[in-house]
């Protein structure tokens, strides 16, 4: 028994530095179920109410989310799912041979622990589901810290489940996403369908007006920021900043056999974080009526579903947490190509476990998904710069590989000064983190071609691409 | 078998769904509902790996 699953181990071949084969390509349906399934998630039962709790109005919330939701799509479509599909290779790989194998590595460390983090919210979303039964405190949304034993051991009995089913690969995780994607669907809009008269609407025709007055009121909760048309907007373009502009969706599109497959994240963004975002809020509304200063997914879609509605809590964490600990496998991996992928991914669901205990990733979830993404953008501009603007503008493409450099200094100065320009902005000019990925990428394109044309060595060696 | 399975599957959505819509309705109250709903969730799991397996060969 042990040396079959060895072996099937062994067999995992997720090609980590070579193209993708053309036998291995997936259709557009490959990418629907999977997006549909990672964006309608843990987190979406955490990311609806917090709207609510920011004081979003009902029409900023509409508007915002159609068009933010576009750009978004907009963005994997035309920006990452090209180059994807192009280099086929991951965007470790591609990074390497910009950036060099030290920055890389550099780059790996910090975009492994952030997916770490991102995968341990979704893991702590499910644990309120499976803690039900356990009858312990569930977190509230002032709470920063493990809450109890029983919440710490149920952390750590989800994280083990989805670490085991993120080790046997990409194969496995999007045949579950896909099959459970449509029921997912499902339960959050009947959740959010069956609360509605406990809310005051007894008909379509007077949902409008519930919502403007019950649900989302324009009216922050005690101690919340206000939240406006261009939060909700800025937020839902750039939540998954560094799956789109930061180019990490390239290891997942360079399966894809057209670059138009990158459209497929439609699925994601008008299903999961329109739908799914606006249900949760509806569900958070009835529970704010009950006053139990919980802020816990689990126990809020069990009062709306019942056990489907708590399996859905469960089900959407997984989904979510999987992909990302298999991206922070891959992050990590990168780092020591001689070490096996389910090694490397066993000792990161080991980490996002222990990191998942803490509640204040699911409290402060829209700040820190906001700033993950902005970390790591500008190396997604620099893909872009180097895979559109070198010839161009005349400066080397590919110039660690090229080289031979371990450290492309253009490169690393473009992190940096793109970072310290986002914290000046948010510093000295007051502007909230969730805007400043807009300026920063221009930023991260104009220096990179800058410092690349001004620091670059002309006579370089040929070498095969 | 493929076909069977595809038919339970929608029926599971179906299950689902439409409960909740009862509710909003006032057909049928929250408990009834949330019943409908977990045999809907069971029957889904049952039905659709085997539908989705079938049409991927």
């Amino acid at each position: 028994m042990a040396k079959t699953l060895k072996q099937r181990l062994a067999e995992v071949n997720e090609y980590e530095r070579e193209p993708v084969p053309d036998s291995q390509l997936k259709t557009s349906k490959s990418f629907l179920g999977m997006y549909a399934g990672e964006h309608t998630a843990g987190t979406e039962y955490v990311i609806g109410p917090l709207f609510v709790a920011h004081g979003v109005s009902a029409a900023d919330l509409v508007s915002g989310l159609l068009l933010g939701n576009l750009l978004a799509v907009l963005s994997w479509a035309f920006l990452c799912a090209p180059i994807a599909t192009k280099l086929r290779l991951t965007l470790y790989y591609q990074l390497e041979r910009i950036c060099g194998i030290n920055l890389t590595r550099l780059y790996n460390l910090v975009n492994g622990l952030m997916f770490c983090f991102l995968a341990g919210s979704m893991i702590a979303v499910s644990a309120t589901a499976i803690g039900i039964p356990f009858n312990f405190p569930m977190p509230k949304l002032t709470d920063m810290y493990p809450t109890s034993i029983g919440w710490v051991l149920t952390v750590f009995a989800v994280g083990s489940v989805i670490t085991l089913v993120a080790i046997l690969g990409y194969e496995r995780i999007a045949k579950f996403a896909n099959v459970a994607a449509p029921w997912m669907i499902g339960v959050f809009l009947a959740s959010a369908i069956a609360v509605l008269p406990e809310l005051g609407v007894n008909s379509i025709g007077n949902f409008w007006s519930v919502a403007n007055e019950v649900i989302w009121t324009g009216i922050p909760l005690e101690g919340q920021d206000k939240f406006t048309f261009w939060h909700v907007l800025f937020f839902a373009w750039f939540c998954n900043m560094a799956m789109h502009i930061g180019m990490a969706d390239m290891s997942i599109l360079r399966y894809a056999r057209k670059w138009t497959h990158g459209f497929t994240s439609a699925a994601g963004m008008f299903v999961g974080h329109f739908l799914a975002w606006m249900a949760s809020g509806i569900l958070y509304a009835v529970y704010l009526k009950q006053n139990t200063g919980e802020f816990a997914p689990g126990p809020i879609s069990y009062y709306a579903a019942g056990f489907a509605g708590a399996a859905c809590v469960v089900i959407a964490g997984w989904t979510t947490a999987n992909p990302t600990i298999y991206r922070a496998g891959l992050a990590i991996q990168a780092m020591m190509p001689k070490t096996t992928t389910w090694k490397v991914t066993l000792v990161v669901g080991l980490v996002t476990t222990m990191a998942a205990c803490f509640p204040a990733l699911v409290m402060r979830l829209l700040d820190f998904v906001a700033l993950y993404g902005l970390i790591l953008m500008p190396m997604g501009a620099i893909i872009f710069a180097d895979f559109y603007l070198a010839k161009q503008f005349g400066f080397i493409a590919n110039y660690a590989l090229r080289s031979g450099s371990e450290f492309n200094v253009a490169a690393a100065l473009t992190w940096v000064v793109t970072l310290a320009f986002c914290i000046g902005l948010n510093m000295f000019a007051s502007i909230e983190i969730f805007f400043l990925g807009f300026p920063g990428w221009f930023i991260a394109v104009i220096v990179y071609v800058a410092l690349s044309k001004l620091l670059q060595q002309k006579n370089l060696k040929e070498v095969n691409v | 078998m493929k076909t069977l399975m595809s038919i339970v599957a929608v029926a599971a959505l179906a299950l689902t769904l439409i409960p909740a819509i009862l509710v909003f309705q006032g057909s049928i109250d929250l408990a009834l509902h949330k019943q409908l709903m977990a045999a809907g969730t069971l029957l889904w799991f049952v039905s659709a790996p085997i539908w989705f397996r079938k049409k991927a060969s």
